[in-house]
């Protein structure tokens, strides 16, 4: 029988990672994402799978926390929304250098500065082209429903260990808060002390006889050296882009426009490519999974195949950077997007597209 | 106390000539080096019999420079 | 008179009382000669090597002086964002909870921007130990004022001297956090004499013995001098420590277990 639940995103995503054999939660609160840690203490993880879940004095002290756990070869998270993100970079950023694997979550809310709780995409830059210092990268996954924000526990979690990378979940207010149906599968086991000692030699277990002492550090004075872990690094994003991209084509085949969105905006869209087909407009929806790697490939291919594409995101406009980079001056690439924490309607984003491209 | 004849031995390279073995040697055995080590410091020696092996000097050395040897004259 | 031992026939292993522990690698020190950095480490790795804690021990270096710790210590080890030692430390001792976690960190490090991370851990009551070289001033950056630079002393920062009204006082950290319950084990010691460096070994060995006991953080402080950053010779330095440093952090247990 399979378990189905009604469930909040947050709280799916809660349950998602438990049940993908997560070790340890450190987090802190804020709106729009504090279910997350209420349902991991109100489910008492230790009890359920020995998880540890801590709420931490800060968003800073959260990711540190998640280095010291990634670091040490374990399955560790963290949540927050936007500012709390903000705060995170640094830690971001050295557990990039460090090549440390972990699930991150931002349940992105309206900015910038304090900005408001209601839903956005206005973090898609500082998640999609790091936001910490450096060059470095993190897989971006960007849940469109509460299903997607259950499944991506475990698709990040096999993510970041299999690239030793960071993953991030980039949702929004919206399918935070909002309750779906949802289908759980089975529980992972977590992996033993003694597992981790051999999955991942790399990991601060204890200096054994057997083996020198693992160093977690992202410093080395010697850019000789420093070069060539960047030139490293570089390769190992290149291959992510290479075979790790994800994305949903609806109504694509015959389409001779195209919507470009991902999470709530997608679903808008949706609406929109009925609205259109409605009345005989052949659009179709093409939805970004992976915001890195983004599917630069698949806008390039239906730039030859459509008239012109329209961006919608919740934003002054971020993502359509890339798809202009993808589509590359083959047809014109318009935006349009709500800010300070504005859903945009169905009939909205067809009007739009009318008015860009067809009674222009 | 019996008898006792202590040597110490210093590892020329890792001695920074930090100086702060001198002072703490009682039977005042340990002098700075006219020479250099490869690093252009003068290294701590011992300049005299009178060691006793009491381990002072080692134990106040920041870079773990100085080895001790006791042995009891019966 | 019987033969007077030659220097050949003392120096023979049996005879050794006194090396450098193994839990040092080869690496040279990186720090200032006669800085307390070194002899801090070298009992915090002969206590390791003592306990035969090696293979159960995770440090977690912090930014600092002391940032190549990793480099000296010979056990895993990870380096923190500046601060966030503590943190750092939380999520591994956490998650192996039957490990040793230490970490080692300067008095920028955990009284300036990691200041929340180390109340919080305490506070918490972390099991895990905190070394905290206090040596007034910020080394590796160049010499500038740190939380518990002195009154009227001059550093890269301060040039004209610590002014109290504009630049507050001292930050006495190792007090403040023992006051908090979730502190078993707090003392301050130093290592610039042969005494103190006894007494400071005997913090580290019970640190390291009270961490087993999972009743709370131990917080060992050792107050150090910074020869390149006061701009004295090593033995100036101590000297000059003791007749200021000391009045402000005086040494000694400040809270012990209750028997």
């Amino acid at each position: 029988m399979k378990d189905i639940r009604l469930m909040k995103g947050n709280e799916a995503i809660a349950e998602g990672v438990i049940r993908a054999g997560c070790d340890g939660y450190f987090g802190y609160p804020i709106t729009p994402q504090s279910e997350v840690l209420e349902y991991l203490m109100a489910t008492n993880t230790e009890k359920r799978t020995g998880m540890v879940t801590l709420q931490a004095e800060s968003e800073i002290a959260s990711i540190h926390m998640v280095y010291g756990g990634a670091g040490a070869g374990k399955r560790v998270m963290t949540s927050s929304s936007s500012p709390g993100i903000s705060l995170m970079q640094e830690g971001i950023s050295f557990m990039a250098g460090t090549e440390l694997p972990c699930l991150l979550l931002n349940v992105v809310r309206g900015g910038p500065g304090l900005g408001t709780i209601q839903p956005s995409q206005s973090d898609y830059f500082q998640a999609v082209k790091g936001g910490g210092h450096g060059d470095y990268k993190m897989i971006v996954l960007a849940p469109a429903s509460v299903q997607e924000m259950y499944d991506f526990a475990k698709l990040g979690f096999e993510l970041a260990f299999k690239h030793r990378i960071q993953v991030m979940v980039l949702s929004d207010g919206a399918i935070g808060q909002m309750m779906e149906k949802v289908e759980l599968d089975e529980q992972l086991p977590r992996l033993t002390d003694e597992e981790i000692v051999k999955k991942y030699p790399w990991a601060t277990t204890g200096k054994t006889p057997d083996r020198p002492r693992n160093i977690i550090t992202s410093l080395d004075l010697n850019p000789v050296k420093q070069e060539i872990i960047n030139i490293n690094l570089q390769k190992k994003f290149k291959h992510i882009e290479e075979t790790e991209v994800r994305f949903e084509r609806i109504e694509c085949d015959d389409a001779e426009y195209l919507f470009v969105a991902y999470g709530s905006s997608a679903r808008v869209c949706q609406k929109a490519v009925q609205l259109g087909r409605a009345r005989g407009i052949k659009v179709g929806l093409l939805r970004p999974i992976t915001l890195f790697p983004y599917p630069v490939e698949e806008v390039a291919k239906l730039a030859k195949q459509v008239k012109g594409m329209l961006a919608i995101e919740m934003s002054a406009g971020q993502m359509v950077e890339d798809v202009r980079l993808a589509v590359n001056g083959v047809v014109p690439v318009a935006h349009y997007g709500r800010l300070g924490g504005i859903l945009p309607a169905p009939d909205e984003v067809i009007h739009e597209l009318e008015k860009n491209f067809i009674n222009k | 106390m019996a008898k006792v004849k202590g040597e110490i031995v210093v590892n020329t390279e890792r001695c920074k000539g930090c100086e702060l073995c001198v002072p703490i040697c009682k039977e005042k055995t340990i002098a700075m080096s006219p020479g250099l080590n490869s690093k252009g410091y003068h290294y701590a020696t011992s300049t005299n019999e009178d060691c006793n092996g009491c381990t002072n000097c080692a134990i106040v050395c920041p870079d773990g420079a100085i080895s001790v040897y006791r042995v009891r004259l019966d | 008179m019987d033969h007077i031992l030659t220097r050949d026939e003392v120096t023979v292993p049996e005879n050794l009382v006194y090396s450098r522990t193994c839990l040092l690698t080869d690496n040279a020190l990186s720090y200032c000669p006669g800085c307390g950095h070194g002899t801090a480490h070298r009992l915090i790795m002969e206590t390791i090597e003592e306990m035969g804690l090696q293979a159960d021990t995770i440090g977690v270096a912090p930014v600092g002086c002391s940032v190549l710790a990793y480099d000296f210590m010979d056990i895993d080890m990870q380096q923190a964002a500046h601060g966030r030692a503590p943190a750092v430390a939380t999520g591994i001792k956490r998650l192996y909870p039957h490990k040793t976690v230490f970490t080692y960190q300067g008095d920028g490090d955990l009284a300036a921007i990691g200041t929340g991370e180390t109340l919080h851990a305490c506070n918490r009551g972390e099991n895990i130990a905190i070394f905290f070289v206090n040596n007034g001033i910020y080394g590796m950056t160049g010499g500038q004022m740190a939380p518990t630079t002195l009154p009227g002393m001059k550093t890269a920062t301060s040039p004209f001297g610590r002014d109290t009204a504009s630049m507050g006082f001292p930050l006495k950290m190792t007090e403040l956090i023992a006051q908090l319950p979730g502190t078993y084990y707090v003392t301050r010691q130093a290592v610039h004499t042969p005494a103190a460096v006894r007494k400071t070994k005997k913090a580290v060995e019970k640190a390291f013995q009270y961490q087993k006991l999972n009743k709370g953080l131990c917080f060992v402080e050792i107050v150090s001098n910074c020869n390149s950053g006061w701009k004295m010779t090593p033995l100036e330095s101590n000297k000059w420590m003791e007749e200021n440093m000391f009045p402000y952090f005086p040494l000694g247990d400040i809270k012990l277990p209750k028997p």
